[in-house]
């Protein structure tokens, strides 16, 4: 009989909070995976019910204080669809400015603090930075400028205050939103110094197989809204997100997973969309990409390491873009007469897909809501790397094959990357 | 203490928000990391260096039989204990489960409840445990965390003001939003710390930094009713991130 051993996680936090895993092996057959998730639950979705649709950006934001303005965009196109409100364009671009913002924070987190210690060998950027402190400083720099982009539009980092139902309480003039393009300018080149320096780290192999969904917008690589559409062929909108996936219960987590109607797992986030939307990608950012080796598509997990470092430089370039050609609204935002309904609203948070749900009555009141954030749609889809990774790796010791476990788990930066260097996997041999 | 103090960081119920604040202060956090041992911060390092502590930082708040003994080991490891946010000092918005029933809470959001361990109510850290100092904010801002970390390793008390969002209207000199544009406002009864962000927004203040020491909320409820706001807007003004600190409590159920 084959020895059998048990690699474990207590303390796998980052699903916004707090996971564990765990891998069984039989030789070097893999028994059993699974991704527990046992973040208390808080209930977003029963406590939204008898609240004003115009307190969702605000509530549904404190679901995670790393991508608050994906869950208020969310909120507010799902709002603004039952009402039907379109933004004029000042205000549309100030959108995604500020969701450019939380991606280059979001990205420059996980890609210095969270994920490269892991392809480096050290628990994590502070022990980092003393071997290779420009590298972290660099890092620290990149989060900075998203930070000051989230500050100056929202009013600050964490939590934005100026996110409303139809656009935002106070728009910047154009003088205030110039004074990003300096540090942005700065940003896009500790970008670009990204890109090379984590395309030069090593990486274990894992080809992504499932079907791969994310937002897509004619002419742009979709961020703050778009339709849902994958590799196999799937093309709807917001509206029918229900139709096509479904959530569903396990005992081991107070996540729940996603998978779609059709019982298949697929994947959203960077991979996902390099691979749907990569053509739509700036010159400078495909340029970057293409001197990195990994043009899009790219379905290697370790790689999406590079990935997300591509899109820092696109981020950057964007909201570059934006800031330059922005004109100030003739109102900060569109006035909300709310009608009866359900609406549907998705974005791009940095880690996939967000979608919400709402119905509302004809005062405003939230009747029900339902929110699938990324990492339980990715829930599946990371077990499945992890049961790959065991195989392909089990002929090493505990402790490397503890590693290269985590290193899989944060390929995916999972909002169980609220959770991330909290891997604490342990290693039993029965 | 010998050698650099020892800090951690501790978990519970939250968005992650206020610990990431630490993470935020990209010019300070070499620094603050060759002042002190960061000797447990699972968000930022999987390194962990065994107790007791010389200052625990503690977000979230504590909603399940586990986190409820969890942090009386916390406290038995920690000299001194600070708990940052909302959720550690007043229950977040968690604690609307507070004014409901968590049973009913659990079947509408999963479809086994049976499988979800969870308790009836989102308290604060300190009704569990002694607690050193309270940071408030949903979030917390980040130059007062900092105050709050450097006055704990000299060892004095951390200057922090319990004044009114008013008084930093006032400093930043932005134009009181209730009296020129008659925007409800819970400025007057909440506590500085945040530098008035939502009143220069255009915006009245939701109150997320909590009740400020002594707030006249009776006074404060007449003028949301003179502004307009009916008596389920009052109620919900008062119940969002801090809804379960008592001086809103007491002002959401008088509404």
């Amino acid at each position: 009989m084959p020895e059998r051993r048990t690699i474990k996680t207590d303390y796998l936090a980052r699903v916004e909070g707090e996971g564990a895993m765990s891998v069984r092996l039989r030789g070097d057959t893999v028994e059993h995976v699974e991704l527990r998730i046992f973040e208390p639950p808080r209930f977003f979705e029963a406590l939204l019910r008898g609240r004003s649709c115009l307190e969702a950006p605000d509530i549904t934001a404190r679901i995670c204080g790393i991508c608050p303005v994906a869950y208020q965009t969310s909120a507010v196109n799902a709002i603004e669809d039952v009402c039907g409100i379109e933004l004029p364009a000042p205000l549309r671009a100030l959108r995604r400015i500020l969701y450019c913002g939380e991606w280059i924070e979001s990205h420059a987190l996980h890609v210095y603090m969270l994920h490269a210690p892991d392809f480096l060998g050290y628990d994590g950027a502070i022990e980092l930075a003393r071997d290779e402190p420009a590298a972290v400083e660099r890092g620290l720099a990149l989060k900075k400028t998203g930070n000051e982009v989230l500050a100056l539009i929202g009013g600050r980092e964490i939590h934005p205050i100026n996110v409303r139902v139809g656009g935002f309480y106070r728009a910047p003039t154009r003088r205030e939103l110039r004074r990003l393009v300096e540090p942005l300018e700065r940003a896009r080149e500790a970008a670009l110094e990204t890109v090379r320096w984590t395309a030069g780290f090593d990486f274990p192999e894992r080809a992504v197989e499932c079907e791969l969904v994310a937002l897509s917008e004619p002419g742009t690589y979709a961020i703050e809204r778009g339709r849902i559409i994958s590799d196999r062929g799937l093309d709807i909108g917001a509206a029918a997100y229900d139709e096509h996936f479904v959530e569903e219960h396990v005992e081991r987590s107070n996540a729940l997973h996603s998978r779609r109607r059709d019982g298949g797992t697929y994947l959203c986030g960077p991979l996902a969309r390099y691979a749907l939307n990569g053509a739509a990608l700036s010159p400078l950012a495909l340029e970057a990409a293409r001197e990195a080796g990994v043009e899009p598509p790219c379905r290697d997990a370790f790689r999406s390491i590079v990935v997300r470092s591509v899109e820092l430089v696109y981020a950057c370039d964007e909201a570059l873009r934006l800031i330059e050609s922005y004109e100030e609204p003739d109102a900060p935002f569109v006035p909300l007469e709310p009608v009866a309904g359900v609406g549907y609203g998705v974005s791009e948070a940095p880690r996939g897909l967000l979608y919400h749900r709402y119905r509302i009555d004809a005062d405003g009141t939230i009747l029900d809501a339902k929110i699938v954030p990324p990492t339980s749609q990715n829930q599946l889809a990371i077990e499945d790397d992890l049961r790959a990774v065991v195989e392909r790796y089990a002929r090493l010791g505990d402790e490397e094959l503890r590693a290269v476990c985590e290193q899989a788990i944060r390929n995916y930066d999972p909002c169980i990357s609220c959770a991330t260097h909290f891997l604490d996997l342990q290693v039993e041999r029965l | 203490m010998n050698g650099r103090p020892k800090l951690a960081v501790w978990k519970f119920a939250s968005c992650d928000g206020c610990q990431l604040t630490l993470l935020d202060c990209e010019d300070e956090l070499l620094a603050i990391a060759g002042a002190v041992e960061i000797a447990s911060f699972l968000e930022a390092s999987s390194a962990e260096v065994e107790g007791p502590y010389d200052l625990s930082i503690v977000e979230g708040s504590i909603t399940t039989p586990h986190d409820a003994a969890r942090i009386q080991e916390v406290r038995r490891v920690s000299k001194a204990l600070v708990t940052i946010g909302a959720c550690a000092t007043a229950g977040g918005i968690q604690a609307l489960r507070n004014f409901a029933d968590v049973e009913e809470f659990t079947r509408l959001v999963y479809a086994s409840p049976e499988f979800v361990s969870t308790l009836a109510t989102s308290t604060p850290i300190s009704a569990h445990v002694p607690v050193d100092f309270e940071l408030r904010g949903c979030p917390i801002d980040k130059r007062q965390l900092l105050e709050v970390v450097t006055a704990f390793l000299h060892g004095r008390r951390p200057g922090i003001p319990s004044t009114s969002v008013c008084t930093e209207c006032k400093r930043r000199g932005t134009v009181c939003v209730v009296v020129a544009h008659g925007t409800p406002c819970l400025g007057p009864v909440t506590q500085a710390g945040c530098g008035a962000l939502c009143p220069a927004y255009n915006r009245g203040c939701y109150g997320c930094f909590g009740p400020k020491e002594t707030p006249n909320t009776v006074s404060m409820t007449r003028r949301l009713q003179l502004l307009g706001l009916d008596e389920r807007d009052v109620e919900r003004v008062y119940r969002t991130f801090n809804a379960d600190a008592p001086a809103f409590r007491e002002a959401s159920s008088g509404a």
